[in-house]
C-alpha cells in the first residue's frame, strides 16, 4: 500500500491501536504483528517507542529541573522510566503528568537513602501548580487596615489559588536552588527547611519560612480563623511572632480578600 | 497531589480575526519578549491548545498579549481523533474553552491517535486506513466540530510504519474524511516528504493527487535522517532544524497549484533564537508573495486585486 494509490485487497484485521500501544512503554514486547514487514520494522517501530519514552522523560525533566541537577541526567532518566511504567499519563494535559512523582520517590526502594528527594519533588510540583494557577489579586495590608481586633481574630483568609506551604525535615530550599546551578558545596543534609510558594502576579515566588510560620500559614490556608491559628501555633511554638508571619504572608501574596 | 485544573477563562474580549495568506510561526514562550519588543512582522502565530489549558498565569498572559497583536491559529495535539475510544469529553470541553476564549482564525488537529485505554502516549501515533477507521474518524471529527461550533482542519501525518490491513491510500483517506465530515485540511508538506521517503512513494505524486481545494493551511518543519533495519533512509519528523531544501521545493510546487496559503514554520525542539525563526518565516513569505495573484490596474487607475 502506498500513500497515493488505493489497492483493492481487503487486508487482514489487526489488533487495533491496543496492539500498537502494547510495546510503546515496554521494550520487551515485540514489534506489533499488524505492521507491514514487521520482521524488518524494529527500527521503524522504535521511532515511536523512542518518541514516547524520551518525550515523557523530557516532560518529567521540565517539571522537576532541581531534581534533574541533584540526581544527574542518567539517574533521573533511570528513575523516570520506572515512574512512567508505573504512572503513565492519563490526560492530554501534560502539565498534569508527574503529579505523583513525590509519592513515587518516597516509596521507591533504591532511593531509600535519599529521603529528601521526595520533599524536593513536592516543592517543585507546588511551583508548577502555582505557575498555572488561576489569576487572583492578593490580599494587601490596606485590606486589613481599620479592622477591629475582634474582627481580625474571626477572619478566615481564603488561600490564593497559587499558595502552597511545604514543611520538610530536609534542606528543601537549598536543594530547590539546584535548578539555578549546582553549588560548589552541597547543603547540610541535616538541616530542616520549609517553603512558602506564592504567585502574587505572574512570577512564582519560593520563600523560606520558619517551622512555626509554616505551621501558622498552613493552618490559615486550611481555613482556620486568624485567632485560632495564632493560638494553636503559639501553644506549640512559643517563639512564634504573629506580626512577622502576617507581614510575610501579605508581602508574598499568600491570600486573597475574604468575601464581604 | 492535585491535578492542575483548567480554565475558568474569563469571557472572551477578542474579535475573530482571520489568518492571512502569509507565513506564521509556532509560538514559543522564550520568544514572546523578542516578538513584542521588535513588533515582529509575522502573519500569524500558532499554539498547541494543550499548553493553554491551565487556569491562569504566564502562559495565558503571554498568549493574550500575542493575540491582541496578531491573528492566532489553535492546533490540538491531544484529541486522539484516531483513537478507538470515545473523544474525551473533559478534554473536548477544555479545547472548546481555549477556542472560545482566544477566537482563533483556524483550528486544527491530526490524523493520529495518542490515547488508548486511558493512557495518553504524548505522541501522534499511526493507524491503518480501513473502512472501520475511516468511519470512526469521521464520527470523531464531527463531534469536535459540533462541540466547538466551527470547522476544523485535519493534518496529514508523518509515519514510519504502514499497516498490512490498510485498504485505503492516505490521500484517498484524507479526501474521504474531508468529504464526509465537512472538515478542511492542513497540508504538512514536510510530513508528505517524510512519509513518501519512508514508504517509497513519490511526494510529488501524493501532492498531485491531494484534494488541494480543501487545504486552508500549510505546515513546514525540519526533519532528521536515520536508517531502518535494512539500511534504507528513515526520515524523522523532528521539528528540530531548518526546513530541508527538498521540502521547500515541494512547497513551491504546492503553492503554484493552490495560490497563497497561510504557512506555518514549526520548530519545537532545539528551538533557535528568534531571528533564525523569523528568517525561515520570511523565506516562506517571499515564496507566498511570488504566488500572489497579479494586481491589475483598472481604467480609472484604481488597483483591484484579481480574484
Amino acid at each position: 500500500m502506498t500513500g497515493v494509490a488505493s489497492g483493492t485487497e481487503s487486508g487482514t484485521a489487526g489488533a487495533g491501536n491496543g496492539g500498537f500501544a502494547a510495546g510503546l512503554l515496554d521494550p520487551d514486547v515485540e514489534v506489533p504483528a499488524e505492521i507491514s514487514g514487521r520482521r524488518a520494522a524494529t527500527r521503524r517501530y522504535g521511532v515511536y517507542r523512542n518518541n514516547v519514552v524520551v518525550g515523557l522523560i523530557d516532560a518529567l525533566k521540565a517539571a522537576y529541573p532541581s531534581l534533574l541537577v541533584i540526581m544527574g541526567e542518567m539517574n533521573f532518566a533511570r528513575v523516570g522510566r520506572h515512574f512512567i511504567a508505573a504512572h503513565p499519563p492519563r490526560s492530554p494535559m501534560m502539565q498534569d503528568f508527574g503529579a505523583g512523582f513525590a509519592e513515587f520517590l518516597a516509596g521507591f526502594a533504591p532511593l531509600r537513602g535519599s529521603p529528601f528527594l521526595a520533599d524536593v519533588a513536592r516543592l517543585e510540583r507546588a511551583w508548577l501548580e502555582a505557575y498555572h494557577a488561576a489569576d487572583a489579586a492578593p490580599l494587601t495590608g490596606a485590606d486589613l487596615a481599620g479592622l477591629a481586633p475582634e474582627a481580625m481574630a474571626g477572619l478566615v483568609l481564603p488561600a490564593h489559588p497559587a499558595l502552597a506551604v511545604i514543611c520538610s525535615d530536609h534542606p528543601i530550599g537549598d536543594l530547590f536552588a539546584y535548578r539555578f546551578g549546582r553549588p560548589e558545596r552541597g547543603p547540610d543534609l541535616a538541616a530542616s527547611q520549609s517553603a512558602l510558594v506564592t504567585r502574587p502576579e505572574l512570577e512564582v515566588r519560593v520563600t523560606m519560612v520558619t517551622r512555626p510560620q509554616a505551621r501558622f500559614l498552613g493552618s490559615l490556608a486550611a481555613g482556620q480563623p486568624l485567632g485560632e491559628a495564632t493560638e494553636a501555633t503559639l501553644a506549640a511554638e512559643p517563639e512564634f511572632d504573629l506580626a512577622t508571619a502576617l507581614a510575610l504572608a501579605l508581602q508574598s501574596g499568600a491570600f486573597v480578600r475574604p468575601l464581604a | 497531589m492535585q491535578t492542575i485544573l483548567s480554565a475558568n477563562l474569563p469571557p472572551s474580549r477578542f474579535v475573530p480575526r482571520p489568518i492571512p495568506a502569509r507565513s506564521g510561526v509556532g509560538l514559543k514562550a522564550q520568544h514572546v519578549g523578542d516578538i513584542l519588543e521588535t513588533a515582529a512582522d509575522i502573519g500569524f502565530f500558532e499554539v498547541h491548545a494543550e499548553n493553554y489549558m491551565g487556569a491562569g498565569g504566564l502562559p495565558h498572559a503571554q498568549l493574550r498579549a500575542i493575540r491582541e497583536r496578531y491573528p492566532l491559529s489553535v492546533h490540538g495535539v491531544g484529541m486522539s481523533i484516531g483513537g478507538e475510544g470515545r473523544i474525551d469529553p473533559q478534554h473536548l470541553a477544555r479545547f472548546k474553552a481555549v477556542v472560545d476564549h482566544y477566537q482563533p482564525g483556524l483550528v486544527s488537529e491530526h490524523l493520529a491517535w495518542s490515547t488508548h485505554d486511558d493512557v495518553f502516549y504524548n505522541d501522534l501515533l499511526p493507524l491503518p486506513y480501513t473502512g472501520a477507521t475511516l468511519a470512526r474518524i469521521v464520527d470523531h471529527v464531527g463531534q469536535v466540530q459540533e462541540a466547538i461550533g466551527r470547522q476544523i482542519l485535519i493534518e496529514n501525518p508523518s509515519t514510519y510504519v504502514t499497516f498490512a490491513e490498510s485498504t485505503w491510500s492516505e490521500v484517498d483517506f484524507m479526501t474521504e474524511i474531508a468529504r464526509r465530515s465537512g472538515c478542511g485540511l492542513l497540508l504538512d508538506v514536510n510530513n508528505v516528504f517524510v512519509s513518501a521517503a519512508n514508504h517509497g512513494y513519490g511526494a510529488r505524486d501524493y501532492v498531485a493527487a491531494y484534494p488541494l481545494d480543501r487545504v486552508q493551511e500549510i505546515h513546514l518543519g525540519g526533519h532528521a535522517k536515520d536508517a531502518d533495519d535494512a539500511g534504507r533512509p528513515l526520515l524523522i519528523d523532528a521539528h528540530d532544524r531548518e526546513v530541508a531544501d527538498d521540502v521547500w521545493a515541494l512547497y513551491r510546487l504546492v503553492l503554484a497549484r493552490t495560490g497563497p496559503l497561510p504557512t506555518l514554520i514549526e520548530w519545537d525542539n532545539d528551538v533557535p533564537a528568534w531571528p533564525m525563526l523569523a528568517a525561515e518565516a520570511e523565506r516562506a513569505d517571499r515564496l507566498i508573495g511570488r504566488n500572489r495573484p497579479p494586481v491589475h490596474v483598472g481604467l480609472a487607475g484604481v488597483a483591484l486585486v484579481a480574484q
